[in-house]
């Protein structure tokens, strides 16, 4: 940490600086100028996917303040913009560009969903200079630091961007093991960094690269399928991504073995779940019978409009109180009795009868 | 969620009736979720600006303590600064008027201000405490801040003659009188509340105050080397300059001639229109030009304050014209004068009430237990 860093993060200037703190003081002069929050500006926006009458994929370029501690291949980060009226929205997206230090450029790919504030506003509207509002590197979904001989990365749509962070990061490192690049995508035209997984199929050594297009022919994603291209692949260190639908197919093919490593990027749906009793939401003094959805689904479904952030568990910005009731993480299984509970409704399903303060 | 049943309260004991009541109630609701609806970008961009002047203000103030000539003016840059920080900053934010924004500086759970008191226990008197009960004997702290007698109703005593050095006192060392308020002194030495029960306030209270007179009287004043003893005196005169006016602009709110309290038999059970008459009647207003409503931080709009909490206060001017309208068509008093007039209507109220009443009360509101208002 330089001099200059060392002194506005130290007591005595907090001291001077207080109680506003001294990034308020700072943000004033420079926006890129931070002593503890982290901000960025957007460099640069490259649209890797634009196919006519879909939601178009890009990649945008981050400088962030000296406070960004940089981030592993595979992590997310929470990323805060302000739209349409000075509402700071925040989202979470995964880092696409290899590990990355203290101040490092990287960068985030993410598809523009048509009904995402925050996406279609990256994607679409904001130009290079706005100034964006993150958190440190997040995530668990990472390689480890002795990468092993063999890996096999798994991925759908958009959830190629954990794992080609990862990819890119090997191949800096001029990783000398096997890699495995296994992905599925609509078409041709749908698949994200095409021109770059070209290069890395012809010229990548102990690289192979498999892109499928199930909805053009090629094979599903099967237990069988696997086995073929990976012998004794539940075995193998795997990372995969995607859609629930291809995470399920994968879980299946992998039973319990401890080599996968899954990451969602919608809460999987709860199935089997015997959805009775009644959702009641106090506040709004609204009430339904249970659909076995998600609270904040349900809450929706209803008209109400509570706060959300990532949709997934991560970022705690829909928490909101449950005064009675059990609920389900839907991620972990879960499940909680307890009066007075802060829950985040994006993950947690009622197990009968609920009632939240919405 | 519209009531189609009228809802009738235990006591009504206003000038309208139940419906009358009601409807002014609804009417009051629509224009703040209206208002609600229509909160963006000029908001936004109005309060980054106050905050920016703020601090200019504050730097200004600062760096002019490097020229003993530039003194006076050092102390004004940051008297304003203090006071823009204070009230149209600190107090509006912590109403949560600029929570929508996601902005982690301008979020009420967040902000602390430039004052002794620690914003935390401040939103508990204030938002809570004051702004649920206000006005209403016996559960408004606010009404004589448990030193000073306000109001006919409550009882006379002896120490009350202390009425115009107390409020000159509070006046002076109004931070601090505004720190000390959560402690409840008053109900302590009434017995109703124990000193245990204060413990919880103290680690805040002893922070807050350590690092406002550590910043204020040891660390700026230091920073300025040889000038250390007129750097002191003049932040501490900026503190003053701070309590003096905000004393003046918030003891105007409530005190005046013809602003009501309440008992609490009355406001059992209130209805949503009686909370909005009650914050109406139990507030005035001060006229003045632009500049100094930004000043009084809206305080100067007690009423619309009062009735619209949460909405951020720039929007207070306006909505006082509609305000007023829906007063007259329900024939309520709408309390407003210039601050030479408020502030002698309070500053007679305080020296009239450390005297004992005139003469018994022909009718009042229904006889409150004294014991909860004499200390």
């Amino acid at each position: 940490m330089g001099l200059t860093t060392t002194i506005l993060r130290s007591r005595a200037v907090a001291a001077l600086a207080s109680p506003q703190g001294v990034d308020r003081y700072l943000e004033q002069v420079n926006p890129m100028w931070a002593a503890h929050e982290v901000r960025a500006r957007i460099v640069d926006i490259h649209r890797e996917v634009d196919v006519p009458g879909h939601p178009p994929v890009a990649t945008i370029t981050l400088q962030p303040t000296s406070t960004w501690q940089g981030h592993r291949a595979g992590q997310h980060v929470q990323l805060g913009v302000e739209v349409d009226g000075a509402r700071r929205t925040t989202r979470v997206f995964t880092i696409s560009s290899p590990d990355s230090r203290r101040g490092d450029r990287f960068t985030v790919t993410l598809r523009a969903n048509p009904s995402g504030v925050v996406s279609t506003y990256l994607v679409e509207r904001a130009t290079p200079g706005t100034m964006v509002h993150l958190s440190q590197a997040l995530g668990e979904f990472v390689l480890p630091d002795q990468v092993p001989e063999h890996v096999l990365f798994i991925s759908g749509g958009s959830g190629i961007t954990p794992v080609m962070s990862m990819l890119r990061s090997l191949q800096r490192r001029t990783h000398r093991g096997r890699v495995t690049f296994l992905h599925y995508a609509q078409s041709p035209e749908h698949q994200i960094f095409a021109v770059e997984l070209d290069e890395i199929r012809r010229s990548g050594h102990g690289i192979d690269v498999h892109l499928l297009h199930p909805e053009l022919g090629d094979p599903n994603l099967s237990p069988a399928y696997l086995e073929r291209l990976v012998p004794g692949h539940r075995a193998i260190p795997t990372w995969a991504c995607g859609p629930a639908p291809m995470i399920e197919a994968v879980r299946a093919a992998y039973a319990d073995s401890e080599a996968l490593r899954v990451e969602y990027f919608q809460p999987p749906r709860p199935t089997g779940t015997s959805a009775d009793g009644d959702v009641a939401f106090a506040k709004s003094g609204l009430e339904a019978p249970n659909s076995g959805a998600p609270l904040l689904e349900q809450a929706e479904a209803l008209g109400l409009e509570p706060e959300f952030g990532c949709r997934m568990g991560i970022c705690f910005s829909c928490t909101s109180r449950k005064s009675e009731g059990t609920v389900r993480n839907v991620l972990t299984g879960e499940e909680s009795s307890l009066p007075d509970e802060d829950i985040r409704i994006c993950v947690s399903a009622p197990v009968g009868n609920c009632v939240v303060e919405l | 969620m519209n009531a189609t049943k009228t809802t009738t309260m235990k006591t009504n004991k206003t000038s309208l009736t139940d419906e009358q009541l009601e409807k002014f109630g609804e009417e009051l609701d629509a224009i703040r979720q209206r208002v609600l609806a229509d909160l963006g970008e000029e908001d936004a961009a109005y309060i980054r600006k106050v905050v920016k002047r703020r601090q200019q203000f504050e730097v200004a103030g600062r760096l002019l303590f490097y020229l003993p000539p530039a003194w006076p003016l050092a102390v004004a840059a940051l008297s304003i600064s203090k006071i823009l920080d204070n009230m149209e900053i600190g107090h509006n934010v912590m109403h949560g008027q600029y929570d929508w924004m996601g902005d982690p500086g301008l979020n009420s759970r967040m902000y602390d201000w430039d004052t002794v008191c620690p914003g935390e226990q401040w939103k508990y008197s204030h938002n809570y405490i004051h702004h649920t009960y206000t006005n209403i004997l016996g559960k408004d702290r606010d009404i004589g801040y448990g030193i000073l007698r306000m109001d006919e109703d409550q009882r006379w005593r002896p120490q009350y003659l202390g009425n115009p050095v107390y409020a000159l006192l509070l006046m002076l060392f109004f931070e601090w009188g505004v720190a000390l308020h959560d402690l409840e002194v008053e109900n302590i030495v009434a017995g109703k509340r124990k000193l245990a029960d204060n413990k919880p306030l103290y680690p805040g209270l002893i922070r807050k105050i350590r690092n406002q007179t550590l910043k204020d009287y040891l660390l700026f004043p230091a920073l300025t080397g040889p000038l250390f003893p007129l750097t002191l005196a003049g932040n501490a005169t900026a503190n003053l300059v701070r309590n003096i006016w905000a004393f003046n602009i918030i003891f105007c709110g409530h005190f005046p001639a013809g602003v009501s309290t309440f008992s609490q038999e009355e406001c059992e059970d209130e209805t949503r229109g009686h909370w909005y008459y009650r914050q109406l009647l139990g507030s005035a207003n001060i006229t003045g030009g632009r500049l100094f409503h930004l000043m009084s931080g809206n305080l100067s709009h007690q009423i619309e304050h009062h009735l619209f909490p949460d909405l951020p206060a720039r929007r207070y001017p306006e909505l006082a014209v509609e305000v007023r309208e829906i007063c007259e068509r329900y024939g309520l008093q709408y309390n407003s004068g210039r601050l030479s007039k408020q502030l002698f209507s309070v500053a007679s109220k305080i020296c009239r009430m450390a005297l004992p009443n005139r003469a018994p009360k022909a009718t009042g509101p229904v006889s409150v237990t004294d014991d909860a208002l004499a200390a």
